[in-house]
């Protein structure tokens, strides 16, 4: 028990600071330019092939410092010379834009790497238990990747709270419009911000895509969970989202890993073999079958209890 | 210095100003007044460059009509929206340093100054702009624009919902102002302020100047003062 509890916990955080590697660029550029980037997870899928290509090419590690880069330098042509221009014509258009963009980006990885996974594997020089807990040998990958995202966290948030253009950012968080009448030129702060959010997902990309699957659906699977984060959160909250990011990781691993039922819960007060073969299905389901619903069973419930999210400021 | 003629500008389809002009000399305090909704706001925003201008706004010398806000602002005009727009997390001082722009150490004001000026600023440096009051927050954006050392400072509504003493601080902040050289654009509700330290008043109705002269001149036109100001 204590031991699923332990790896669980660690396996969580893991995943938590995952989402939160794409969560934070993403509310951050939505509290900025006000567009809900529904292309996101596709930079996240970028990086994880882009990493892949570089890694049997050259090396696992110079893949981990050139695709964020490469991916960083795309999102920062896409704002440039795509959504500052589709801006004008508002919101709608924008969304518009950024959907059709998850499209172009997973069919153009399709047409390039197809639509298998490919065989992105974890480097040798990281392929070896870190510890042992109780019977369970923890991959050092694994520590690898939550010492990244955790580390990327602490530079990011020095460089948000202890620099000049950290300052400019937070402030145009909440009144860009000021910022840009102060003298900042606002439209590069934008493609500052939109280049590292995209290079930041790429990150995740890169040292996720060998532990799980690197394959052209992952953008897929993952987005809707990055917009549960980001509302459960509050839209455009940094603090939000990072709580929402662990909250989502720990509730999902502990889900999968729990084999809990409605019939185990209530044990010999459950219905009697007789009157369970009404809705028989309902008492026997394990709490680790229903965990892909819990995330936008949480979405759903935020949504009508508290509309603004975890720690969002506005109700919109 | 500023020169705005035939001045145009949209919300979406509604048409908010319809030809505006005025002129704002070196070191000239100017107000422009009207009640609420005939553009007097929009005049100072399109000045800006948000909502973007239709017509001939010349600053200096050199036309400025189609350049972004920030060019504007670093061409040399600080403005000083209604909503004070502190930015809310950052602390007073923090506020104050976003103020100076890309590259610029310091002109005729300094923070040292603000905190002269304000003591009870700079007792609150270290917290956070949304904590402040409504009259703290006003001096916080007024200065916050001064310390970017433009030579026009064009503030919107200084003084609304304000204490009659903050009132009071406000107008001789704005006079400070002036006696370094700043030239003035105001838009204000109240007339005792304008009328008091503005050489020159324009009067605004729907998207139009419909009145311009000296505050003596103003106070000697009932009619415009009832047709355009009085509620």
């Amino acid at each position: 028990m204590l031991e699923i509890l332990f790896i669980s916990t660690l396996n969580g955080v893991l995943y938590g600071m995952l989402l939160f590697l794409m969560a934070s660029g993403l509310t951050v550029i939505f509290s900025m330019m006000g567009v809900l980037n529904f292309a996101h997870a596709s930079f996240y899928m970028l990086g994880a092939f882009f990493g892949f290509e570089i890694s049997r090419r050259i090396g696992f590690w110079p893949g981990l410092v050139v695709a964020p880069l490469l991916v960083g330098a795309i999102g920062m042509a896409i704002e440039r010379y795509g959504l500052r221009r589709v801006h004008r014509h508002g919101h709608v258009a924008e969304l518009l834009f950024t959907f059709g963009l998850t499209f172009v980006i997973q069919e153009g990885v399709e047409m390039v790497w197809g639509k298998l996974p490919v065989d992105y594997r974890v480097p040798p020089s990281l392929d070896f238990p870190a510890f042992t807990a109780f019977s369970t040998n923890y991959p050092a990958f694994k520590m690898f990747e939550l010492l990244t995202a955790i580390a990327i966290f602490a530079v990011l948030l020095l460089v948000v709270r202890r620099t000049r253009i950290g300052l400019i950012v937070q402030a145009a968080l909440t009144h860009p419009g000021m910022v840009g009448m102060l003298g900042h030129n606002v439209d590069r702060i934008f493609m500052l911000v939109f280049g590292v959010g995209a290079g930041l997902a790429a990150v995740a990309g890169v040292i996720a895509g060998p532990a799980l699957v690197t394959q052209s659906n992952m953008a897929g699977l993952l987005g809707p969970i990055l917009f549960v984060v980001v509302v459960v959160g509050g839209l455009g909250s940094l603090g939000g989202a990072f709580l929402a990011s662990l909250l989502i990781g720990l509730l999902q691993t502990f889900a999968v890993a729990s084999n809990a039922s409605l019939a185990g819960l209530l044990g010999p007060l459950s219905p009697s073999a007789k009157q369970q073969v009404f809705l028989a299905d309902i008492w026997n389901v394990t709490v680790a079958q229903v965990a892909p619903i819990l995330p936008y069973l949480l979405l759903v419930l935020i949504l009508i209890f508290r509309p603004r999210g975890l720690m969002g400021r506005r109700e919109s | 210095m500023l020169t705005v003629r035939d001045l145009h500008a949209y919300y979406g389809k509604s048409h908010i100003l319809q030809g505006v002009h005025f002129t704002v000399g070196d070191k000239e305090i100017v107000s422009i007044l009207g009640r609420n909704g005939v553009g007097r706001s929009t005049t100072l925003k399109a000045i800006m460059g948000d909502p973007a201008p239709s017509g001939e706004i010349t600053f200096n010398g050199k036309p400025i009509a189609g350049l972004k806000p920030h060019e504007i602002a670093r061409r040399g005009i600080g403005y000083v929206p209604e909503e004070r727009a502190i930015f809310p997390a950052l602390t007073v001082e923090q506020n104050l340093l976003l103020g100076l722009k890309p590259g610029q150490t310091s002109g005729r004001w300094s923070i040292e100054e603000t905190w002269r000026l304000f003591p009870q600023l700079r007792e609150r440096a270290e917290a956070p702009g949304g904590a402040l009051s409504g009259g703290e927050q006003q001096m916080l954006t007024i200065c916050r624009t001064l310390m970017g050392d433009p030579d026009l400072i064009m503030i919107d509504e200084p003084t609304e919902g304000l204490a009659p003493q903050m009132v009071e601080r406000i107008g001789e902040l704005l006079l400070e102002i002036a006696r370094r050289g700043i030239a003035i654009v105001l838009v204000e509700q109240r007339l005792v302020i304008a009328l008091r330290i503005s050489h020159r008043v324009y009067v605004m109705g729907h998207g139009r100047i419909v009145f311009e002269g000296t505050p003596a001149e103003l106070m000697a036109n009932a009619d415009i003062r009832r047709e355009w100001l009085e509620v």
